[in-house]
């Protein structure tokens, strides 16, 4: 039956003019060297040479550190926090769960907007810690704000599928594990990470991509101060105007970003991404 | 057992820590949004004020207009694209429908910021003037990919003759996809357009780039907003949350209580 | 030619570069009960499909009543069709289900819901409308399947490989009900199955297909008696298929013996396969058997025992009531007219 097959072709025209082209476009720009105009621009690899000045090259191996820092972070916060879940009943667990998820739903600026007030120099953090009889501390727009930010906005995103491959383990393994003379750690180690490897490996590379391409979060919690490879990005096409520098860390972004994906696709067709 | 139920308690704790972590600048939010003074530290006293403050703002109530109408247009129009595209790619051949699969994979993939950077490359190169429109184009752009992605596994798992079997009967083919099959892919299509429509209403990084004109959704306010403590976005925030927490409980909650119900009505019938 | 109900003419397939469907000639008469049979993959479904209108062939004629409906698209046919996993319509009830064709014609209300119950009730489903299809068995949502089909009151049932899906003794039942339903209702039932007991039981006429091409088409009995060659004789029942030379009409030979048989009409010395269902070889002492062989198994089957016997040339199939010990030497003999000649068949 062919009836339905032409309903892709509003799609297909529709992809080839807002996803297909614009990502040429980006291409064009990274390789050439004409500034906003393409009629008098040639093809030139000097955006990429540009990266290697040491000022832009800061905010590649910031963007990388916050990214790794944050994925660790988050792998040791809610790896555990998976397991936990997992060990409650089923009807529990789906609570649980979508508690975990209800935070996803709400709207990144307005999550972000409420850290500020918690984290600013006069805000709910210090005056709490006055009660204490601690000094203030002064976090806002530091890395400390900004990783506060990125972890407590893509924990959910290495929990959820940390916890999927968990569950799907059949609990009568670990008993059998047991049987075999398994104390609790060696259970662990041989039975139940074992099974997270999927889940783990999934949440590691979404999360880090999502970190080192964060935008918003640093910017309003990190400042002026604390620029990322979304920031640079921006300021290349807002402030400063070199689109062809823009364009080509964009290109690098995507690049890896995609390629990370694919391979995860790879290793987990059937995950969770 | 004793031991049991302590390691259960540690348990329970550890994810009401973190659990505490996801809500803390949401109850802060919603908290201080009753506050009678501006700060947002001491809490002086219950008060409406800054929704009365937020209903006069008319910048805001201006961007709450903005996101909402572009949320629904989005989402009707990639909901039908998205529909459409998908019931159509299960009939085509494995190549084409593998390219065009893998293209729409492009904007969910690509960090926002680069497909941000497309759009604004793309509506400066055509010189189409940035604004409401131009918004609402990148908007349908990025919500059809999620729309196809949680309907065409529906379609897939339909049995291929259930159209043949409509035609068969007499339906044309326009009507086999209207009574046949959208109703069988009711859910995945309520759920993408559910998704579409969250995506489209929480979006920053494309809709800052792909604006102008002075055109701001709830987010570009907030954004610009960041530098001065202002109560009026606590309150916006606390309606909001509100809103998600009743989607959610009517999308999550609703159906398990009818499912149950229908379970618990054909035990009745069998039994009787 | 009243006597045409349906004629595939010339009809040829391809998918993807694969020939299905080669040069086939078919006509199908009003009111009877045809089967197209054949080894998946035979293309006996593109066939229906084609008849359906749910695929168009690449070239050849579909006349229906003297008309080319070839291009016909399938909501324009005057045919139904019960699907292979029937193709129930889920989220309806069963009445929904069986009316959605007469709504889809905006028949009135009363008229449908008339129309229904009686076709409810010749599927023996009174009682159901209000049953949602997860709550029916497979043999109910196979009726439920028929009815749906038959209340549109098409001149031609269509019917996919319907029994499929059913366990051994429901699909006994729903064979001969079937049967039943076709003589009451009076139409043509084109049906498709790889099941040669289930063709033979039913049909008025059989259609053995194999790689595209018809092998023989007859009645059940033509079918098992006078296979046309190899493929049909080896798919339908078993059999001792032998190389053999036709000395002359009458008279053929095969493992070092002449037989005479009934067939007739071969070229002189003309290389020829024989078929010896194993019901036909009648077991004696050796020395009156035409041919010697020695018993090397035998398997009790219910109404009588499979004998595999060992002779000179080959190992032959027979069945026999009476019990013959292992190492036992026994005589093998056919008369004429259950030798069965057939031509030598092409390798495919």
């Amino acid at each position: 039956m062919k009836h339905y097959r032409s309903m892709i072709s509003p799609y297909v025209l529709w992809a080839f003019g807002f996803i297909i082209i614009p990502f040429i476009m980006i291409m064009v720009y990274a390789f050439t060297d004409g500034g906003l105009s393409l009629t008098d621009a040639g093809f030139s690899l000097d955006s990429f040479a540009e990266m290697t000045d040491s000022l832009y090259f800061t905010v590649f191996t910031r963007s990388f550190s916050t990214g790794i820092l944050t994925t660790l972070l988050c792998l040791f916060i809610g790896y555990p926090m998976a397991f936990f879940i997992t060990k409650f009943d089923e009807r529990v667990q789906g609570t649980l769960i979508l508690i975990t998820t209800i935070p996803m739903w709400i709207n990144l600026l307005l999550r972000t907007y409420a850290w500020i007030g918690i984290l600013s120099d006069n805000g709910l953090l210090n005056s709490f810690l006055k009660m204490l009889g601690i000094g203030p501390v002064s976090i806002m727009y530091t890395g400390i704000a900004v990783n506060i930010g990125l972890v407590c906005n893509f924990l959910p995103f290495m929990i959820l599928p940390i916890h999927t491959s968990l569950s799907k383990m059949d609990p009568s393994l670990l008993e059998a594990a047991y049987d075999l003379g398994a104390n609790k750690v060696q259970a662990f180690t041989r039975v139940i990470f074992k099974y997270s490897i999927p889940g783990v490996l999934n949440g590691v590379i979404i999360t880090f991509l999502m970190a080192i391409s964060a935008f918003v979060i640093p910017k309003m919690l990190g400042g002026g101060q604390f620029t990322l490879l979304g920031n640079l990005i921006e300021n290349q096409f807002i402030s400063v105007g070199n689109w062809n520098f823009g364009a080509a860390v964009s290109l690098i972004l995507a690049i890896v970003i995609l390629a990370a994906i694919s391979f995860l696709k790879r290793i987990d067709p059937d995950g969770t991404v | 057992m004793k031991k049991f139920q302590k390691s259960k308690l540690f348990y329970g704790l550890y994810i009401g820590v973190i659990f505490a972590f996801f809500y803390l600048p949401i109850v802060v939010t919603m908290f201080f949004s009753f506050n009678s003074s501006k700060s947002l530290t001491h809490f002086s006293g219950f008060s409406l004020r800054w929704y009365g403050n937020l209903i006069k703002d008319t910048e805001i109530m201006q961007a709450v207009y903005v996101s909402i109408s572009i949320a629904i247009l989005a989402t009707i129009i990639s909901t039908i694209i998205g529909t459409l595209t998908a019931i159509g790619l299960s009939k085509c051949r494995k190549l084409v429908r593998e390219m065009l699969l893998n293209v729409n994979n492009i904007p969910m993939m690509n960090p926002d910021i680069v497909t941000a950077i497309g759009f604004l490359i793309l509506f400066s190169s055509l010189r189409i003037p940035k604004g409401y429109y131009t918004m609402l184009m990148a908007h349908i752009t990025f919500c059809i990919p999620y729309v196809i992605t949680s309907v065409y596994p529906k379609v897939k798992t339909l049995d291929p003759n259930l159209a043949d079997a409509a035609m068969d009967l007499g339906a044309s083919p326009f009507m086999a996809l209207y009574k046949v099959i959208l109703p069988m892919l009711r859910e995945g299509i309520f759920a993408g357009a559910l998704l579409a429509f969250t995506m489209s209403f929480d979006d920053f990084v494309i809709s800052y780039f792909v604006t102008g004109n002075g055109v701001s959704n709830i987010s570009i306010i907030v954004y610009n907003m960041t530098k001065r403590t202002n109560p009026t976005i606590n309150a916006l925030s606390t309606i909001v949350i509100l809103v998600i927490f009743v989607t959610m409980f009517i999308v999550k909650v609703i159906p398990y209580l009818i499912g149950k119900r229908r379970k618990e009505q054909l035990a009745y019938e069998e039994n009787n | 030619m009243k006597n045409k109900l349906i004629e595939l003419k010339n009809i040829t397939k391809s998918f993807d570069q694969q020939e299905v469907l080669h040069n086939i000639q078919l006509y199908i008469r009003p009111n009877e009960f045809l089967t197209l049979l054949g080894p998946s993959g035979c293309g006996k479904t593109t066939i229906l499909r084609i008849i359906g209108g749910f695929e168009e062939a690449d070239s050849g004629e579909v006349i229906f009543d003297g008309k080319d409906i070839a291009k016909l698209p399938p909501y324009k046919r005057e045919v139904n069709t019960v699907f292979q996993k029937y193709a129930l319509f889920p989220f309806m009830n069963v009445f929904d289900n069986v009316a959605f064709g007469l709504n889809i014609k905006k028949v009135s209300k009363a008229e449908t819901k008339k129309r229904v119950l009686e076709m409810l009730k010749l599927v023996g489903l009174e009682g159901f409308e209000k049953r949602k299809i997860d709550q029916l068995s497979g043999g109910q949502q196979q009726r439920v399947a028929i009815a749906r089909a038959l209340v549109n009151e098409p001149k031609v049932l269509l019917l996919d490989e319907p029994l499929s899906a059913l366990d051994a003794k429901l699909r006994k039942e729903m064979q001969m009900e079937l049967k039943k339903i076709q003589k009451k209702v009076g139409i043509t039932f084109i049906f498709v199955t790889h099941d040669q007991e289930e063709a033979l039981s039913m049909s008025d006429t059989v259609v053995v297909m194999n790689h595209g091409n018809i092998q023989q088409i007859g009645t059940p009995i033509d079918i098992y008696n006078e296979p046309k060659n190899r493929f049909v004789a080896e798919f339908i029942g078993e059999s001792n298929i032998i190389p053999a030379i036709m000395k002359k009409d009458m008279l053929v030979a095969f493992d070092g013996v002449d037989f005479e048989c009934v067939d007739s009409g071969f070229a002189p010395n003309e290389e020829v396969e024989v078929v010896l269902r194993p019901e036909d070889l009648v077991l004696t002492p050796p020395q009156f058997g035409k041919i010697t062989a020695t018993v090397t198994d035998i398997t009790f089957k219910g109404v009588h025992y499979e004998i595999i016997l060992k002779g000179e040339h080959r190992d032959y199939k027979a069945q026999t009531t009476e019990y013959h010990e292992i190492g036992t030497e026994l005589g093998i003999s056919v008369i004429p007219s259950n030798i069965h000649v057939m031509h030598k068949m092409k390798e495919v």
